[in-house]
């Protein structure tokens, strides 16, 4: 076991690959760092807080990118969202097999909010431009900022999410819902509903990812290569017939849950028989034991 | 601006877009042609509801009338912000929004946006910003947050900030700063019907609002950024 939420960006993404196969693009030493941080006596980093290059996955060309959650927690300003960008462009190019983003982010950098708010919208396009040239792009989420903001969404643009039970996948902080609109709406500091609203298991539970993963970069490595092999006879595009149904599925979840305040009225709703007893499951079991309810299943 | 005035100096050849909850929906007439028309109204925040209401109507337009070009009038405050609309997962009821209006330009049709009013954050990017082009007037207030409040999180005087953000765009709200930064083409200024009829017949489906943001000056790095990752010699090592 090696775990994937205590290992840094550049760790997961060696190990995630084959071994031995990653080389970076504008590595620390290229030293592009952002233009604004400096105006405002913010340290900057020397890869702005992204390692994005090539590599091999079970001997399949890929391009992956792997944001470092311990530098300005993985937000996205000028520099980081040029670099997805020009990644996810170079994947069209190359044609290779897949994309792998590892997402940790805040989302959008307030330090320099314009410049983030438009690249993280770039970054959005540039995923939907590569599902358009047939290469999947597969996201994983599993470091200790989760994947917020803008990149929630960016998130949802891809092929494939693949969350470990710690991960999270959101919009809003729940400590920016918290400040608004009281402790009442969303007490932030409540880790176990934090969880239940955002976690892994629910987005799993809901239809939003595709695995709930143990944190292991290993089984991260494995569930990538399975996710990437499907593609390999499906088709990446995104098509009407999807979002159709992605409207249909949107339109039921809000009909079916739309009037529930609590997550595990879901799973109870879901037909889940003991959903008290989810959030203490380990992601084996959990996946197990929750076959045949996730909404749509049944 | 109200949006009945919006919508009648923008479509002085007729329309009938009708307002639910504050959502726009409906059609207009630009150069003899039927546009359809989505949007947002009274800086409503986005929840899922407005989002979905917007996706299908997009859906729809795709469905029944193929090609129609498409005008999202944006006036939101950002998005909701309740654990409700976080439980039901607003990430992706958003993207969903996004992915309907790209994979409508995909399909033909001209996708304009316009900040009439108000444009934040979340609220922003899975509608005006994912247009082939987005506009605004000039008043319109486009940002991710004000000065008082990136103060609080950068712990930079906002005394400072306010005079950083005279030199550099990526700091403070405005409409001005968006045009120099790329990620707005134009800012009409007057003679609204026909800067949309123009932006409707020279709108491309290409992104080129790094390319924009270089040339004006606002963000120089993002274009040259992406190039360099394009450009780098890489030798497979198989």
């Amino acid at each position: 076991m090696s775990s994937y939420l205590e290992a840094n960006a550049r760790q997961r993404i060696h190990q995630l690959l084959d071994a031995g196969s990653f080389e970076e693009f504008l590595p620390p030493s290229a030293r592009i760092v952002s233009p604004h941080l400096a105006q405002l006596d913010t340290p900057a980093s020397f890869d702005d807080g992204v390692v994005i290059g090539s590599g091999r996955l079970i001997g399949k060309s890929v391009l992956a990118a792997s944001q470092e959650g311990g530098f300005m927690g993985g937000a996205v300003g000028e520099v980081h969202g040029a670099k997805l960008v020009g990644l996810l462009k170079r994947a069209v190019i190359d044609q290779v097999d897949a994309v792998i983003l590892l997402l940790e982010t805040g989302g959008v950098r307030l330090h320099e909010a314009n410049a983030g708010l438009i690249a993280v919208s770039e970054v959005m396009r540039a995923v939907l431009d590569t599902r358009a040239a047939n290469i999947p792009v597969i996201v994983l989420v599993g470091g200790a900022n989760g994947c917020f903001g803008g990149m929630g969404i960016v998130a949802c643009c891809a092929n494939a999410i693949l969350m470990s039970e710690e991960a999270r996948l959101a919009m809003s902080g729940p400590e920016v819902i918290e400040t608004t609109h009281g402790v009442e709406e969303f007490d932030s500091r409540d880790r176990a509903l934090v969880w239940r609203t955002t976690g892994g298991k629910h987005r799993y539970l809901l239809g939003d990812c595709d695995a709930v993963l143990p944190d292991d970069i290993n089984a991260f490595r494995k569930a990538a290569a399975e996710t990437m092999a499907r593609y390999q006879q499906n088709s990446a595009v995104l098509t009407l017939d999807e979002l159709e149904a992605e409207h249909a599925m949107l339109s039921k979840r809000l009909r079916d849950f739309g009037k529930l305040g609590e997550p595990m009225d879901i799973w109870t709703r879901l037909g889940i028989a003991e959903p008290a007893s989810l959030p203490m499951l380990e992601a084996d079991a959990f996946t197990q034991q929750t076959a045949g309810f996730r909404a749509g299943e049944r | 601006m109200k949006w009945q005035t919006l919508a009648s100096t923008l479509f002085p050849d007729g329309h009938d877009i009708v307002e639910k909850d504050n959502f726009l929906r409906g059609t207009a007439q630009v150069g003899g042609q039927t546009i359809a028309i989505i949007g947002t109204t009274g800086h409503t925040s986005i929840g899922v509801e407005i989002a979905l209401a917007q996706a299908e109507a997009i859906l729809a337009t795709m469905r029944d009338f193929p090609a129609r070009p498409l005008v999202i009038l944006v006036d939101t405050q950002g998005q909701r912000l309740r654990h409700r609309d976080e439980m039901l997962g607003i990430n992706r009821y958003m993207a969903h929004l996004g992915k309907c209006i790209d994979l409508a330009r995909r399909h033909g049709h001209r996708v304009i946006g316009l900040v009439y009013d108000q444009a934040l954050s979340g609220g922003f990017i899975t509608s005006g910003l994912m247009a082939d082009a987005c506009y605004a007037l000039p008043d319109a207030e486009i940002r991710v947050m004000g000065l008082p409040a990136m103060a609080r999180i950068t712990k930079v005087p906002e005394e400072r900030l306010i005079d950083l953000a005279k030199s550099n765009p990526v700091f403070a709200p405005g409409a001005e700063n968006y045009l120099n930064m790329g990620g707005l083409e134009a800012i009409w200024h007057e003679d609204l019907a026909s800067c949309v009829a123009l932006a409707l017949q020279t709108s491309v489906s290409a992104d080129l609002r790094s390319q924009r943001g270089m040339e004006r000056g606002g963000r120089k790095m993002a274009y040259p950024v992406a190039q360099a990752v394009l450009g780098v010699n890489h030798v497979s090592k198989t």
